[in-house]
């Protein structure tokens, strides 16, 4: 095993590893039989991963969600389906590389897959813009999801990005109204859409393909408001403070199961996706194919409808009759107090 | 006139509790201890450094008489000068924040922004009317823990935009936001979704959204409602972004071009409708409220 891949809370595995690959060269040198004893030690391995991977801190969880070697949106369509073609660009401006889509068959069923893609060394991820993409992105995704409500294709998209990307052309090009108009479109949607959070669920960035009839998100993903490293940054001045930030924002799969905002959390290979790539797409697979089959039990109205309720009650808030009403005669009470303090920005820094 | 009102209005100083949650520096605290001082009577301004006398400022409707500059707001101010006197009646009055996450601090952060803001969150809803022409509006305020969005900001715009849908009086919004409200987490960031999807069905029932955005507006309120206007106005000057300058800035290691997410920047980019200065919006959002009920009894 490569040591450098391991995560730092994956440590006490190291010495286990060791011992069993020193095992297993003795063995070969001297001829002895040693296997009960390796077979031994890897049960103890597989016991100690068990142990690390039952107990990770959502810190920990983030860590694994951003692994370089974890399989990315491209990997996960080359293994469920078993006929893909890609299409590109938004027809108004270009073609963005962070953010791709296209059709394929899963088993039997024509969907079209939408998915943040990063890359796996810095080369590709610069192409790639990291996952993280400009409002062509989001037009494309517009575009193809169109393109699947009129062919009654569902749609499937992946989520895999550390958020929009915060840039000059970005912002000129209307990143905002991109995210926004995918929202305001996707409510609406006339064909089934499955969001899964593969890694990262980086805020407007992942939401900007997220709104969907099932949210699911895989065991070691995250999906945040923000970074850990800006919240604490923003609320606290200390970047330094991201870990504690990671347990006060709430973004594991279990605590947005809790809160509400997912329906379904996929279970990945022990030690995580990148452990078993295969098997973490056989599963992703079958839960695809379960949604579908599910939402095409619906009609189209009662779709829309389950759709929208499901968004129209996130959030939490609180009743409080008693507020009372602002009121011109009270607020005219008021000032009639107080007329010579003005509230203030001048003192603010722009 | 509520107009005559306006800046008679129970102001408080910004306080420092209030600037922590934007996402500004805060590196000015004792020039404010100083200022605070003369607060009572003059301001000056943050971009040619006129003297002021509040009175006069006031009278301007917090306009620089100099070089333009509009001053951020309260959101009973911004009522008091868009909409016909007395026309106003609130609704979601009664919805509140809770704290769902727990989220360290966040009570004590609500808990101060309700003693210094006359209102109990970043906005407030109502029905109201513009030279006698009924509408549904919400107003932001950046005042209350920098215009940020949790749950009872998402839920009483969704309910303003389903009342906007019950009544089919058209929909105004002035948006001003400095981002996510963090310490509600996902919940937060949800409100986005909640209410484009109610905008939609606005929209499909041919309702009028005309969304107005003030300094600033940023982040996810960007990304949402306020995009999605059949008309958007923006006031002078105001800076309007998904991510905010500063991000950008850090990302990518460069000096931002001048005027970079302005409001006349993003009209030059189509992003805008129209510029507008601060004592036009009454006059503007009235004629399109005019030819807009022309075209329809037409
Ligand atoms: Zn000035």
């Amino acid at each position: 095993m490569d040591e450098n891949k391991l995560l730092d809370f994956e440590k006490p595995l190291l010495e286990l590893n060791k011992k069993i690959e020193e095992l297993e060269s003795f063995m070969k040198e001297k001829n002895i039989d040693l296997s009960s004893e390796i077979k031994r030690l890897e049960k103890r391995a597989e016991n100690v991963r068990e142990e690390i991977y039952n107990n990770l801190e959502p810190w920990q969880i983030l860590k694994i969600a951003r692994h370089p070697e974890r399989p990315l949106t491209l990997d996960y369509i080359d293994q469920i389906t078993d006929e893909f073609i890609e299409f590109k660009g938004d027809r108004r401006f270009g073609n963005d590389q962070a953010l791709v889509g296209g059709i394929g068959l899963i088993e039997d069923i024509p969907v079209t897959i939408l998915g943040h893609q990063k890359g796996k060394d810095t080369k590709v991820n610069i192409n790639r813009n990291f996952g993280m993409a400009h409002p062509e992105g989001y037009r494309k995704a517009m575009r193809l999801m169109r393109q699947a409500e009129k062919f009654g294709r569902p749609v499937v998209n992946l989520i895999n990005t550390p958020g929009a990307y915060p840039g000059i052309g970005a912002e000129k090009r209307g990143q905002a109204e991109a995210i926004a108009t995918n929202l305001m479109e996707m409510s609406g949607l006339k064909t089934p859409i499955i969001v899964i959070i593969t890694g990262e669920g980086g805020s407007g960035g992942a939401l900007g393909i997220g709104l969907g009839d099932r949210i699911m998100m895989m065991e070691f993903s995250y999906y945040s408001v923000s970074s850990p490293e800006a919240c604490a940054a923003i609320l606290w001045k200390n970047s330094d403070q991201a870990e504690e930030a990671a347990a006060a924002l709430k973004l594991t799969a279990p605590d947005l199961m809790e809160l509400g905002v997912i329906d379904k959390i996929i279970p990945e290979p022990a030690g995580g996706a990148h452990k078993d790539q295969k098997k973490a797409a056989e599963i992703l697979k079958s839960e695809i194919i379960t949604a579908v089959k599910e939402l095409s039990e619906l009609s189209e109205e009662q779709m829309l409808e389950q759709r929208y309720s499901k968004f129209r009650d996130m959030g939490e808030h609180i009743i409080k009759p008693d507020q009372g009403k602002i009121r011109e005669n009270l607020i005219d009470e008021d000032r009639k107090e107080d007329d010579q303090s003005l509230k203030r920005e001048n003192i603010q820094s722009k | 006139m509520l107009k005559d009102w306006f800046g008679k209005s129970k102001y408080v100083t910004v306080k420092k509790g209030e600037k922590e949650d934007t996402k500004e520096p805060e590196d000015k605290r004792e020039e404010k201890q100083k200022q605070k001082e003369d607060d009572q009577l003059w301001t000056k301004c943050k971009e040619c450094e006129e003297i002021i006398f509040n009175k006069k400022l006031a009278q301007n409707l917090m306009v620089c008489p100099k070089c333009g500059y509009h001053f951020r707001l309260t959101a009973l101010d911004r009522l008091s000068i868009t909409v016909d006197e007395n026309s106003f009646e609130e609704f979601a009055e009664d919805v509140d924040t809770g704290d769902p996450l727990d989220f360290p601090g966040y009570q004590d952060k609500l808990e101060k922004a309700k003693r210094e803001n006359t209102i109990n969150e970043a906005v407030i809803t109502g029905e109201a009317a513009i030279e006698e022409y009924p509408i549904v509006i919400a107003v932001m305020d950046f005042y209350f823990m920098g215009g940020s969005m949790g749950s009872a900001v998402g839920e009483k715009i969704t309910r303003a935009v389903e009342k906007s849908h019950t009544s089919e009086k058209p929909l105004v919004i002035f948006s001003t936001a400095g981002g996510a409200r963090m310490q509600e987490g996902m919940l937060s960031l949800m409100q986005m979704a909640k209410t484009s999807a109610a905008v939609r069905r606005l929209h499909e029932k041919g309702i009028l959204f005309i969304s107005v955005l003030t300094d600033p507006t940023s982040g996810g309120v960007t990304a949402s409602y306020a995009s999605l206007g059949d008309i958007i106005l923006a006031e002078q000057g105001a800076l309007i972004a998904f991510a905010g300058p500063r991000v950008i800035k850090q990302t990518i290691s460069k000096k931002l071009p001048e005027g970079f997410q302005r409001a006349e920047f993003l009209l030059e980019h189509g992003m805008v409708d129209r510029v507008v200065e601060r004592k036009n919006i009454r006059d503007n959002l009235a004629s399109i409220l005019k030819i807009h009920r022309t075209g329809e009894e037409f």
